[in-house]
């Protein structure tokens, strides 16, 4: 049913339109409708989000286990055999038991945090009004693609409760080990199977989203919205979805594949005359480079699509707070198309070490450095935006800032990583984990962060408190240095990563480092409960936020906080400028003119 | 004789047993029969390896000389040590017994190489190392499982319903063997170093016993034996050098 | 806020360059003909690394300092060459780092994998399995048995699945837990697994390459150093991971022509 427009007829900022409009949806009625199964992207954006804060919990606290348990071997912590009896006799974790909380830790956090929270979360509810759009254009889709994500989370969940516990491969799932069922050892019965599923269903409503993005994206940009006109999230959105459309059509498959030559005899990844438990395999024929293959295919990819979203975000929230226009639109713009395409032609240097014909390694390696090149002149571009520039330091801005150091560092690993000839010391040891923590972890998550401090008063008509978010920062930012960089010593000395314990006698004296990241890692995780209590309070007592307390230019600060329903109470939004209209002349005494903000008299 | 000392005499006898029995005389040895004798071999055994612990040092420093492999350990004059003998026809078998048995890792070895149990009869296996072991014996008639123990961590309590010979390996030192053999007689014994063994305590009849060897499987022979019998019966496995 | 902002950023990356500088946790010494190249690279790594490093943060913290404040002007200053000094910038010296870099890594790199054993290497079979690394030689047949992974017996020893019985070169296979080679000697690894993906890593050689399931994977190397070093797993394998390693021994000819007699013997 056609939602009619309004009697305000047209004006320079907003028309009745003959515009393509996604207006399928009227408003819905009832506590389940508007909450639960909605088809508004904005409540679907939430609910991204709050899995999202769940997940990044859950994950966090797994890595508080993992901490302790490294640094402090003999300690019972105190209820974890209430969590499994089996795992943590005692309060001890077994072997087993660290690697897959281990496997937990980064499957939560690569897939249900750092791809639904900059990319599903906050895409999905501000791609469509940045655009100037009342909806995706498949909100039933959109719908489906939180719940089968939320049905993904529950799969993935369920291995903590099964028998023999989570699986313990790593959130990369090598073969044969995750291939050839329990007598590979704990934790690869059922558990695997139910990671295999669990990851299988997020494929699918990955990609269900990524088309929504894509398509909503190219057909239902508001009048004079032309791409170019696009904020920086928005084509960081649209970006990521093509990345993710190609790489989780391949992980859909790969974990098939997986799940086949688990339950159905077949041996995609597993070769003849294996013995584990004493028992001869009965397999044959398979390959366990094809499953490096298509996992990194996919896993190069999947860390750009976790870490692009925040780019873009960063990249749209600095210039509000310089007030002035980011240096080199275009420049940003084509470094994000650039990286998108790179990514896919660098899966190999995860296996460099492989076995893999180590000439493919120089081949790699030089798209590999290739992609600084664009990273590079993104970094350069939002700190170059600085000069000059008098800032407001809130606290979206402070992340901002933050995110530029962390990336930079995050970044520069990476080219050590790059070359094979230093990878065949650093591989697998703290170097690498040190290396996507900063991007990752850090660098992606400051992204997030400040986006919810900005777009916080827009969501829920709240300003989130400005002294806790301060505090907040400075915890985090000194906190994360003290957690990561340490990490990159502990890989020069060629510390292994994935074991759950230090017997080595190499590794025997590095424990007192190892006692310093733990020990700021708890304190840092802390300091997130300040972000949480933060949220909540807000969410219910903040100070009541304008339309735009920012003074930003996009289009989702031409509506209320929060947009009703349809975005723009039914008038369609007419786009005269981009958003870089910031330190210009704007109407009464502002410094700045929203996109859309009647076109300059010439 | 005297009729009347006639009849005393019987209770003279029970009055004299139950004093002796009363005031402590030694307790006769259990009422039956038993089954002993020695197990060998014929041909030339394998060499047995040394066990290279370098890997896991807090082990390896345990053991001045190297441990060697167990799967066939000879003695002086071809005798077969680790060879559990036991009657397996003939003997009811009955309830499992209240004792607990015990396996102890130790040096990273299991202790003893081979242990004897009856079916519903508790075991406790204990990790006396500083290192974590995953044991994991390898049952395909009892439910299969592992667990890892580490350091210092307290006893496993398991048992096993069914007879069986299990296969005991650990999961994180791959040179770690060992044997759960579950029957279901209290009659069994497992060979020392010289190749010996008795079964004791068998009430008369016919029995079937059986010796079993990791590498070289069984042997049975058939035994009668009368009330207070003792009876030899020997085992001679055939070895070969690979 | 941004002076604050500024001080931190510059604190944390003088602290944090001054620990690679002053090598508090290094590398331990090469050992490797191969090594040396390796250890150049790093070296020029750090140096091309660390002045971005620098350079970025103490940007990024001097702009953030000189943002502080309240606003003078209202015309504000633009980065001197705008987005385009920026782009061009970023493509040469980024350009001409991963070409120097690429071309001298790929020799260190080709140097270790890419170029053929020599000839008359000490041949090693090397396997992996949950949770140890065995070693194999010919023995003094100077043949390798065949394996069979039906006949493999932990139990007794037989951990490569060897078939002594039928297979005559398999009987005087020397089977042990460390890699023990002669210093100065090129020696020659063929790195197969039993089970599941594992890998060889040996810090003082600088040399890390998995084994692979399905496959034989070569690896030879000349150390020039006696002395014990430790192979360890990086791949993971399961539960035994961290547990799992072996010993290189380096020793003299002499040293190592009376341990491989005394091997021959057992």
């Amino acid at each position: 049913m056609n939602y009619s427009p309004t009697q305000l007829g047209s004006d320079s900022m907003h028309e009745v339109s003959t515009h393509p409009v996604a207006h399928q949806h009227t408003a819905p009625t009832g506590f389940i409708r508007k909450y639960v199964f909605s088809l508004d992207h904005k409540v679907i954006g939430k609910q991204y989000y709050g899995l999202a804060l769940v997940s990044v919990f859950i994950g966090m606290v797994l890595s508080w286990l993992l901490r302790i348990h490294l640094a402090y071997p003999d300690y019972h912590i105190p209820f974890l055999s209430k969590l499994s009896a089996a795992g943590a006799p005692g309060g001890v974790m077994t072997p087993e038991y660290y690697l897959s909380l281990l496997t937990m830790h980064g499957t939560l956090m690569v897939f249900f945090v750092l791809t639904n929270a900059p990319f599903a979360a906050f895409g999905n509810y501000f791609l469509p009004i940045q655009i100037g759009a009342e909806d995706m254009a498949f909100p039933r889709f959109n719908m489906m693609s939180f719940w089968t994500t939320f049905a993904a989370f529950v799969v993935m969940m369920a291995s903590f409760f099964v028998a023999d516990g989570p699986p313990i491969s790593g959130w990369t799932a090598y073969a044969p080990l995750s291939a050839v069922g329990r007598d590979a050892g704990p934790g690869l019965a059922l558990g695997q199977d139910l990671w295999a599923i669990s990851i299988a269903i997020f494929c699918i409503a990955s990609l269900l989203g990524a088309l929504n993005f894509i398509a909503t994206t190219l057909d239902l940009r508001a009048r004079g919205m032309s791409l170019m006109r696009m904020p920086y999230s928005t084509w960081a959105w649209f970006v990521t979805s093509v990345i993710a459309l190609l790489a989780f059509a391949v992980l859909l498959p790969a974990c098939v594949l997986l799940i086949l030559d688990r339950v159905a005899g077949t041996s995609f990844f597993i070769p003849a005359g294996l013995v584990l438990s004493d028992r001869l395999q009965p397999h044959s024929g398979g390959s366990p480079l094809l499953w490096q293959h298509l996992f990194w295919f996919f896993g190069h990819p999947e860390v750009y699509i976790a870490i692009l979203p925040s780019i873009g975000i960063v990249a749209t929230i600095l210039p509000v707070f310089t007030r002035r226009p980011l240096l080199g639109p275009k420049a940003l713009i084509g470094s994000m198309v650039a990286i998108g395409f790179l990514s896919y032609m660098v899966w190999g240097h995860h296996m460099f070490v492989s076995g893999m014909n180590p000439f493919s390694a120089n081949i790699f390696s030089i798209p590999t450095l290739i992609i600084t090149i664009p990273a590079t002149i993104m970094t350069l571009l939002l700190t170059a935006s600085l000069y000059g520039a008098k800032m407001r330091f809130d606290t979206p801005a402070l992340f901002c800032l933050g995110f530029i150091s962390v990336f930079i560092s995050g970044g520069i690993s990476g080219f050590y990583l790059a070359q094979p000839s230093l990878d065949t010391y650093l591989h697998a040891t703290y170097f690498v984990v040190a290396h996507f923590h900063f991007v990752m972890a850090v660098a992606s998550l400051f992204g997030v962060f400040a986006g919810t401090y900005f777009w916080f008063p827009k969501m829920f008509g709240r300003m989130m408190s400005e002294s806790l978010g301060r505090w907040h920062f400075w915890l985090t930012f000194l906190g994360v240095y003290c957690v990561f960089m340490p990490m990159h010593y502990l890989g020069l000395v060629g510390n292994v990563r994935r074991y759950s314990a230090f017997v080595d006698d190499y590794l025997a004296p590095l424990l007192p480092v190892h006692r310093f990241i733990t020990i700021a890692a708890l304190l840092t995780g802390a300091a997130q409960l300040i972000f949480l209590w933060n949220l909540i309070w807000s969410r219910f007592r903040g100070p009541v936020a304008s339309e735009n307390p920012w003074e930003a230019t996009s289009l989702e600060w031409s509506t209320t906080s929060p947009p009703p329903f349809d975005n723009f109470g039914g008038k369609h939004p007419v786009v005269n400028h981009g958003p870089n209209e910031l330190g210009v002349d704007g109407p009464d005494g502002t410094d700045f003119l929203m996109q859309t903000a009647a076109p300059k008299s010439s | 004789m005297n009729r009347k000392l006639l009849c005393l005499l019987p209770a003279a006898a029970v009055i004299f047993y139950a004093v002796k029995a009363g005031a402590g005389a030694p307790i006769p040895p259990p009422a039956g029969g038993a089954i002993s004798g020695k197990v060998t071999y014929t041909g030339t055994p394998p060499k047995m390896k040394p066990i290279d612990m370098s890997k896991e040092p807090t082990c390896a420093k345990q053991h001045t000389t190297p441990v060697m492999t167990e799967n066939v350990t000879t003695g002086p004059e071809s005798s077969l040590q680790y060879v559990v003998v036991y009657i397996s026809e003939g003997d009811s078998g009955g309830a499992a017994p209240a004792e607990t048995v015990r396996y102890d890792q130790r040096g990273c070895q299991y202790l003893p190489h081979v242990l004897p149990m009856q079916a519903g009869q508790v075991l406790q296996i204990f990790n006396d190392d500083q290192t974590s072991h995953n044991i994991h014996p390898l049952a395909k008639v009892n439910p299969e499982w592992n667990k890892s123990q580490p350091a210092g961590s307290l006893p496993i309590d398991t048992k096993y319903d069914k007879p069986e010979f299990i296969p005991v390996k650990c999961n994180i030192h791959p040179w770690m063997h060992g044997y759960f053999v579950v029957l279901n007689t209290s009659h069994y014994a497992v060979t020392g170093p010289d190749g010996s063994f008795s079964l004791k305590g068998l009430p008369a009849g016919k029995y079937t016993v059986t010796a079993w060897q990791e590498q070289y499987g069984t042997q049975t022979q058939e035994v009668t034996i009368g009330a207070t019998e003792t009876k030899t019966a020997n085992f001679t496995f055939k070895a070969l050098p690979y | 806020m941004g002076k604050v902002f500024a001080v931190l950023v510059t604190l944390i990356t003088l602290v944090s360059i001054a620990f690679f500088v002053m090598h508090t946790w290094w590398l331990p010494p090469n050992i490797s003909t191969t090594g040396k190249a390796v250890d150049h690279q790093l070296e020029e790594t750090l140096i091309g690394t660390g002045v971005l490093f620098l350079a970025g943060q103490l940007m990024l913290g001097c702009f953030a300092w000189m943002a502080s404040g309240k606003a003078k002007d209202a015309r504000a200053k633009r980065f001197p060459g705008g987005a385009t000094s920026i782009v061009v910038a970023a493509i040469v010296v980024v350009g001409i780092e991963i070409f120097t870099l690429t071309f001298v890594g790929s020799k260190a790199w080709g140097a270790i994998y890419l170029t053929p054993a020599e000839p008359g290497s000490l041949r090693v079979d090397v396997q992996a399995e949950q949770f140890a690394f065995y070693f194999r030689y010919p023995g003094p047949d100077g043949q390798f048995g065949g394996l069979h992974p039906d006949k493999i017996d932990d139990g007794s020893g037989n951990y490569f699945g060897l078939d002594p019985a039928n297979d005559v070169a398999a009987r005087d296979d020397i089977v042990v837990g460390s890699l023990v080679v002669p210093v100065d000697r090129p020696i020659a690894l063929s790195l197969h697994s039993k089970d599941v993906g594992h890998s060889f890593y040996v810090r003082e050689l600088r040399m890390q390459v998995d084994f692979v399931p399905g496959l034989n994977i070569p690896l030879h190397f000349t150390a020039t150093q006696a002395g014990k070093y430790e192979i360890v797993c990086t791949q993971l394998c399961g539960l035994g991971h961290y547990n799992m390693k072996a010993y290189l021994e380096v020793m003299s000819e002499p040293d190592y022509e009376q341990w491989l007699k005394t091997q021959a013997g057992q």
